[in-house]
């Protein structure tokens, strides 16, 4: 770049840079120096001044997701979603149309089939994305973990979560039993496992957005694990490997093929935290507090769910 | 705290690319006095009047040189992010000797230096899947650092923190750049690009983030012009698919196995084929994003995303094809450049 001979002192201004954004208060962060002196020249590149024509090709956005995969995802899926699950859905209207939320749910099935029913039906019911967050075990499978990330999926840090919840007021899901949801086993269905750590309240705080507990009823019971074998799983480096009653079933095809349980969800009341958004730590009891408080919360929705279900496939 | 302007300038790694680029830009500021330039190698880009100075890899004249003309001003460019360029040892030495010898230099009694300018990578992250998409400057990394490159990097950061603890009085500031694409440099990814068909790794299609090399250079200058201490970094808006990297270059990938993929390449880059080190092998699988939105706060502008400085290198790829490397071939030779610097026969103003 930049050849230089003949850019002697008489150069025109125009064809040097400003470096700084005159919108931007330079002044404050000087401390009152003035900054009016030109900034140091650089040779202007030969970059067209016409607004350029997008270069994207694709339309996968900075978290990976592609609404354009997402839709075709949503036409496939959806016979799936209507007529094998049949989903009947409790309250949707409590989960706002716009703005920031953290969305928990009760996680189940060996494959976990209750991300994909609520996704979907909050995508089509309220028209807006869901971003779903994930054990990042999923990221390093190839081929899944790229698909879940087309598909809204992303790695569950707390960084991504804030940043979707407070910087762009997304909805955003967890499920903070994590890998011992869908780990346990068919006698154990419907019996909460531990809330992790309490890190989705903690986010929640920080963000300054509400939680939304969502009971899950059908999932546990669309790909029951009957055992568990931790050699391997070990062997193979998954969280767990079960062998569930789709498998005996349908034989190899179960590790893909559902019951058609009749899926039903509950949307809880939205949880507001009266903390200030924004502080680095929150009282770690007042955290497992409002953890355990959602845990149960969901618990007892099941059991009610539960005590008025006839039947596993028809509700 | 009022700072007192660069006037005399120290510019590590003359001889790279950044290390040019950067003398070059600094010469046409008037109000700049002295540019001297540190390098192993000559100069490979024609200078006016920045004075080049040969010094060994871990810089033992420094202090001198830092002394004799009063240098106010560091900027350390002379960082190698790129493992296929060197040896592991002459690395170390250069990132990792060279930084340390470089502060102990600027910190000794009487020292005239007020500001420091690193530029580093945003390999310091690391590439692991608990990365959270956007780093910050202040996340740490998920996995400890392993290759060479990234441990040379995390030393020198160390050094870097060090050295601004210890001296209060000086402005250092530090910046982590993203994946450097462009016009003319050369990366192992505008290599991996530059192939005719763009390795990447079966079912896994990471996003990338870019940085143009002209706002390399400009980041550069910018922190140096409005003299902010801290740590930045400097990448790009927008995250794109590995996958639509290499259409917009309008290539096809071909998938390598994502199982045993270092063993499988260690005898293609024998051979010259693919030379894809284990740092880039891993972006290929997970990628990395960064947080650029600090320096955007202090008023720096980009002037290109991450697709537009992708698009700028292929325009330059296709440029290049059809009218060859024109590109102006510069030597240096010191009697010439002593000659317009310092004899009496050439009229100065």
């Amino acid at each position: 770049m930049g050849p230089k001979g003949d850019d002697g002192p008489g150069r025109p201004p125009s064809t040097r840079l400003d470096l700084v954004d005159d919108r931007a208060p330079l002044e404050s962060v000087h401390n009152g120096l003035p900054t009016s002196r030109a900034l140091v020249p650089f040779p202007a590149d030969e970059r067209p001044a016409e607004p350029a024509e997008d270069v994207r090709q694709s339309d996968v956005d900075e978290w990976g997701r592609s609404e354009r995969m997402r839709s075709l995802a949503r036409r496939i899926y959806d016979p799936v979603y209507r007529h094998w699950f049949r989903v009947e859905w409790e309250g949707l209207e409590k989960i706002p149309v716009d703005g920031g939320a953290l969305l928990v749910a009760n996680h189940a099935a060996a494959v976990p089939s209750d991300a994909p029913v609520i996704m979907h039906g909050i995508e089509t019911e309220l028209q807006r994305p869901v971003y779903g967050l994930a054990d990042n075990y999923f990221r390093q499978l190839p081929v899944v973990g790229t698909l879940w990330s087309r598909l809204g999926g992303l790695p569950g840090h707390p960084d991504n979560a804030y940043r979707l919840l407070a910087e762009q007021g997304q909805l955003v899901l967890v499920f903070p039993e994590g890998t011992k949801g869908p780990a346990k086993l068919y006698r154990e269905r419907y019996q909460l496992r531990r809330f992790g750590r309490g890190g989705f309240i903690e986010i929640a705080m920080r963000a300054g957005v509400p939680v939304i507990p969502i009971a899950v009823m059908g999932a546990e019971e669309s790909m029951p694990t009957l055992v568990r074998v931790p050699t391997v799983a070990r062997m193979i480096g998954t969280p767990y490997f079960p062998i569930t009653a789709n498998m005996l079933a349908f034989g190899p095809l179960g590790a893909g093929v559902y019951f058609p349980a009749k899926f039903k969800l509950r949307v809880l009341d939205p949880v507001h935290f009266d903390v200030t958004p924004g502080q680095e730590r929150y009282s770690r009891s007042r955290v497992m507090e409002e953890s355990e408080a959602i845990r149960d919360q969901i618990q007892d929705a099941l059991y009610d769910m539960l005590r008025n279900r006839r039947s596993v496939w028809f509700g | 705290m009022v700072r007192e302007p660069s006037r005399r300038i120290l510019v590590t790694g003359l001889g790279t690319f950044w290390g040019g680029r950067v003398a070059q830009a600094l010469e046409q500021d008037p109000d700049i006095e002295v540019i001297v330039g540190l390098d192993t190698t000559e100069p490979t880009v024609e200078l006016e009047r920045t004075e080049y100075v040969r010094v060994d890899a871990n810089y033992s004249i420094l202090a001198r040189i830092v002394r004799a003309a009063r240098i106010d001003t560091i900027i350390h460019t002379f960082l190698i992010v790129d493992p296929t360029q060197m040896s592991q040892r002459a690395m170390h030495e250069i990132n990792v000797i060279g930084t340390m010898n470089l502060f102990a230099a600027a910190s000794s009694p009487g020292s005239t230096v007020r500001n420091v300018i690193v530029k580093s990578s945003t390999m310091v992250y690391g590439c692991a899947p608990e990365d959270p998409v956007f780093f910050a400057e202040d996340t740490a990394r998920s996995r400890r650092a392993v290759t060479p490159v990234e441990r040379s990097l995390e030393a020198v950061e160390g050094y870097v923190r060090d050295f601004a603890e210890d001296n209060p009085h000086v402005n250092v500031c530090l910046l982590r750049f993203a994946n450097v694409i462009g016009e003319e440099i050369e990366t192992p990814l505008t290599r991996a690009l530059g192939l005719p068909v763009v390795p990447s790794l079966l079912g896994f299609d990471p996003r990338f983030q870019f940085v143009h090399e002209h706002d390399v250079v400009r980041s550069l200058l910018f922190t140096l012009e409005s003299g902010l201490p801290g740590v930045y970094n400097v990448a790009g808006d927008g995250m794109l698919p590995w996958s639509e990297v290499a259409a917009i270059c309008g290539k096809r990938t071909v998938a390598l196995p994502p199982m045993g993929t270092a063993w499988l390449v260690a005898p293609l880059a024998r051979v010259g084929l693919v030379d894809l080190p284990d740092e880039y092998l891993q972006l290929l699988r997970f990628g990395r994003g960064v947080d650029n939105r600090r320096l955007k706060q202090l008023g720096f502008r980009y002037q290109y995303d991450s697709a537009e400085a992708v698009r700028a290198y292929v325009e330059a790829v296709r440029l290049r094809r059809t009218v060859g490397d024109h590109s102006p071939s510069y030597r240096y030779e010191r009697d010439v450049e002593q000659f317009f610097r310092h004899s009496p026969a050439v009229i100065r103003e």
